[in-house]
């Protein structure tokens, strides 16, 4: 007993019936009402066996424990900075899960981290009826970022962002040579050592968002950082400076590179 | 204070580079006016988008008794709202200075070019002129509102008509709208240029506006003269600075005015 | 004096040209646009963010904020002193009523969600179509709902129950009655009811018939709207 309305990969409204009777169970954002699964989110279907998932594409930032964010010093206090990772509450690293350093009451805490520093930190406890968020930077690859660039994606997508097993972050990492960590929270960091080579890892990561829903999405992505990596030159009768592929470039002040594109 | 967005611009512009590609004096496009978007109730009305920065202005018009210094003039007054729609940054209330600011810099280039004659907006000298309401709202703030709410304003000028006036009631029957449009001499072009260290840019988006040590918007008429200008931000501009960025804004002014 | 045909041609039942858009706002959170005859309304969300001042926070769940406001030159005649009015807040009180059933901020406490609705032009049924881009602005922003809210003014016009009354019908000589009415989808629950005239039981309880198909109307156009975002990029 019971119906499916929806098919897998729908597009689903808050409050639409995704399937009646007791058969069937909800998971993600799709809520029980009585005798119906309704969604809660707009969001995605995602069937499998008896369970009706639905997966938001919208969405602020719902912290979980464990979770690695990168987020941004905007207050400190006496013993503890606030900081802000994109959701409905701001959150808290307090100086105890800072650092393995002994920090002497009343020093300027600043020295560690200051109003406007972006960190990569782990959520150690959210407390959902208190609205407080408790994060650690006392854990193997959380620290202070000191260069490379912040961009912001829909949380939501951040799972595709990363692949099966991290493959589609590293397909990004590998052709375009960045060092790059994703937030659970949508916040992203990228540090290479070419600014070209770091707008091409946004360039993938923002397609990657816009078009998280659709299949074919690897082999597109494989493509664009394909055309977009510098390649060897094809001999010509200008002389034209070579650039390897793949190599991290090693940034010299001021020298002008050009790069031929093959069209294929 | 750290500020990675700002260090990371600063990084780019080192090399004349923008992280939208554009070029230092580029306007993002498209830009682009609509006419007439709340034609039924306005008499004038305008939508300017700048890339993703979008704005909406209205012209209204309405009686009044002219300023006992000017008998015979007419008077406009630009008010421009920054509401909390359009950006996470704004919040309900009273104009913020920022609002009114934006207001008096966009009145000053309109009044100050002579655009409108408000001899022209008499009617009856020393009892009745035509007051000239232009409210301006930014729809979506994704940078350089000085410019688009500029922009709006001007093209909901050019936008309105005249209401069907009834002169011996003295009254304004607002269904009715003539085919007279304003009397419009001039179209003056307000410009912002921001100064990051020791570059010059054009149209800065949401993120560059935070990076920014001062700008300065000037209002350019159509003989190319400076109408109105506006410093901000708390670095100080040199003179050689303020006569590069006259240049380079009178040059801007007129691809601007192309899209009027 | 009695209706027998409607000025713009309309049957009884019908409504207005409309016209939906979602993602309209950049900077914010969610946004959408309605249009309704010559009446446009926009809305954004912001949240949920953090609440200030303290003293306004529910420790227990998040709170919901809306804010009706109508540009200066959105009105059919005078132009509207800007700031809000006592007309303005009451609708921003009804609104937040007819979206907070079925929002669901329990999962948000100390939190607020900001709505923002401005309208460009008005031309009767603006608090309805207020509340419509709202909904479709409330969901693109990934706000927990159980539903979606559709609204649309109904009522009694020289003698005969109408969908939509125009600006006209509202000030019909005859007299006129206007409901303004929001419904959920699936269980066609009121969330938004306010009444301006007289009108007998029978006629109101015909008057929410004919509402739920308009609701369903505007439901099928909220629906199209929120998916056209997603389905329009595969």
């Amino acid at each position: 007993m019971g119906e499916l309305k929806v098919k897998d990969k729908d597009i689903v409204i808050p409050g639409e019936i995704l399937a009646t009777g007791m058969d069937y169970l909800p998971a993600g954002a799709a809520i029980r009402e009585k005798e119906e699964i309704v969604a809660s989110h707009l969001g995605i279907v995602s069937l499998k066996d008896r369970l009706v998932k639905v997966i938001p594409l919208t969405g602020r930032y719902f912290p979980k424990k464990g979770d690695t964010v990168i987020g941004k010093i905007i207050d400190i206090t006496f013993s503890s900075w606030i900081v802000e990772i994109g959701c409905s509450n701001r959150a808290v690293l307090n100086v105890r899960d800072a650092t393995s350093d002994f920090i002497e009451r009343g020093e300027d805490l600043r020295q560690y981290f200051t109003f406007g520093d972006y960190i990569v930190a782990e959520v150690l406890k959210y407390s959902p009826t208190q609205g407080a968020i408790d994060l650690s930077t006392k854990g193997p690859g959380l620290h202070k970022i000191t260069k490379g660039k912040i961009i912001r994606v829909t949380p939501s997508k951040v799972p595709r962002i990363i692949g099966k097993q991290g493959s589609m972050i590293s397909l990004i990492k590998d052709a375009t040579a960045c060092r790059i960590i994703v937030g659970q929270n949508g916040t992203i960091w990228i540090s290479g050592e070419d600014i070209g080579m770091e707008q091409l890892a946004e360039k993938a990561i923002l397609a990657i968002e816009e078009k998280s829903h659709t299949s074919g999405l690897t082999e597109e992505i494989k493509k664009l950082l394909d055309e977009g990596k510098p390649k060897k030159a094809i001999p010509a009768k200008k002389p034209i400076t070579q650039v390897e592929a793949k190599k991290p470039i090693k940034k010299k002040s001021e020298v002008k590179k050009e790069v031929k594109k093959v069209k294929k | 204070m750290t500020d990675l967005i700002k260090q990371h611009i600063e990084k780019l512009l080192e090399n004349s580079k923008r992280e939208d590609g554009r070029a230092l004096d580029e306007y993002r496009q498209p830009v682009s006016v609509e006419y007439g978007v709340s034609a039924k109730s306005a008499e004038g009305s305008a939508r300017v988008k700048i890339g993703e920065t979008e704005v909406i202005a209205g012209v209204k018009l309405d009686l009044g008794e002219p300023f006992p210094d000017t008998p015979d003039e007419g008077t406009i007054i630009v008010n421009a709202e920054l509401i909390p729609l359009s950006s996470p940054d704004f919040e309900s209330g009273p104009p913020s200075i920022d609002s009114i600011e934006i207001s008096r810099v966009v009145d000053r280039g309109i009044r100050e070019s002579k655009t409108l004659d408000f001899k022209k907006l008499c009617i009856t000298e020393g009892e009745k002129m035509w007051m000239v309401f232009i409210d301006i709202y930014p729809i979506n703030d994704s940078g350089n509102l000085f410019d688009a709410c500029a922009l709006a304003a001007l093209a909901a000028l050019k936008d309105a008509k005249f209401p069907a006036y009834n002169k011996t009631e003295a009254k304004i029957d607002y269904t009715k709208k003539t085919t007279k449009g304003l009397p419009l001499a001039d179209t003056p072009i307000s410009i912002t240029v921001g100064k990051i260290n020791d570059k010059f840019i054009i149209d800065p988006t949401h993120e560059e506006e935070q990076a920014i040590d001062s700008r300065l918007t000037l209002a350019i008429n159509e003989r190319d003269e400076i109408c109105a200008a506006q410093k901000g931000g708390e670095e100080p501009l040199s003179i050689e600075e303020i006569d590069q960025i006259a240049d380079l804004v009178i040059k801007k002014s007129k691809e601007l005015r192309k899209k009027l | 004096m009695t209706l027998t045909k409607r000025s713009d041609k309309r049957k009884f039942e019908d409504l207005r040209p409309m016209e939906a858009k979602v993602g309209i706002i950049s900077r914010a959170d969610g946004s959408a646009m309605f249009k309704i005859g010559k009446t446009i309304a926009l809305a954004a969300v912001y949240g949920p963010r953090e609440l200030h001042p303290k003293f306004l926070q529910n420790p227990e769940k998040g709170v919901l904020r809306c804010n009706y406001n109508m540009m200066a030159f959105s009105g059919s005649g005078d132009r509207v002193r800007p700031g809000p009015s006592r007309r303005s807040k009451e609708i921003s009180l009804v609104t937040e009523k007819a979206l907070a059933s079925v929002v669901d901020l329990d999962k948000f406490p100390n939190s607020v969600v900001d709505v923002f609705i401005e309208l460009i032009q008005t031309d009767a049924g603006t608090r309805c179509a207020g509340i419509t881009a709202a909904s479709m602005a409330l969901a693109d922003a990934g706000v927990p709902m159980r539903d979606m809210v559709s609204s649309v003014a109904v009522g009694k016009v020289g003698g005969k129950i109408v969908v939509d009354l125009s600006k006209e019908e509202e000030d019909f000589e005859g007299g006129a009655v206007d409901i303004a009415l929001a419904m959920t989808k699936r269980d066609k629950k009121i969330t938004l009811m306010q009444i301006d005239g007289e009108i007998k039981k029978d006629e109101l309880l015909k008057a929410l018939e004919m509402a739920k198909s308009a609701t369903d109307k505007i439901y099928a156009l909220q629906k199209e709207a929120l998916k056209a975002k997603y389905v329009r990029e595969k």
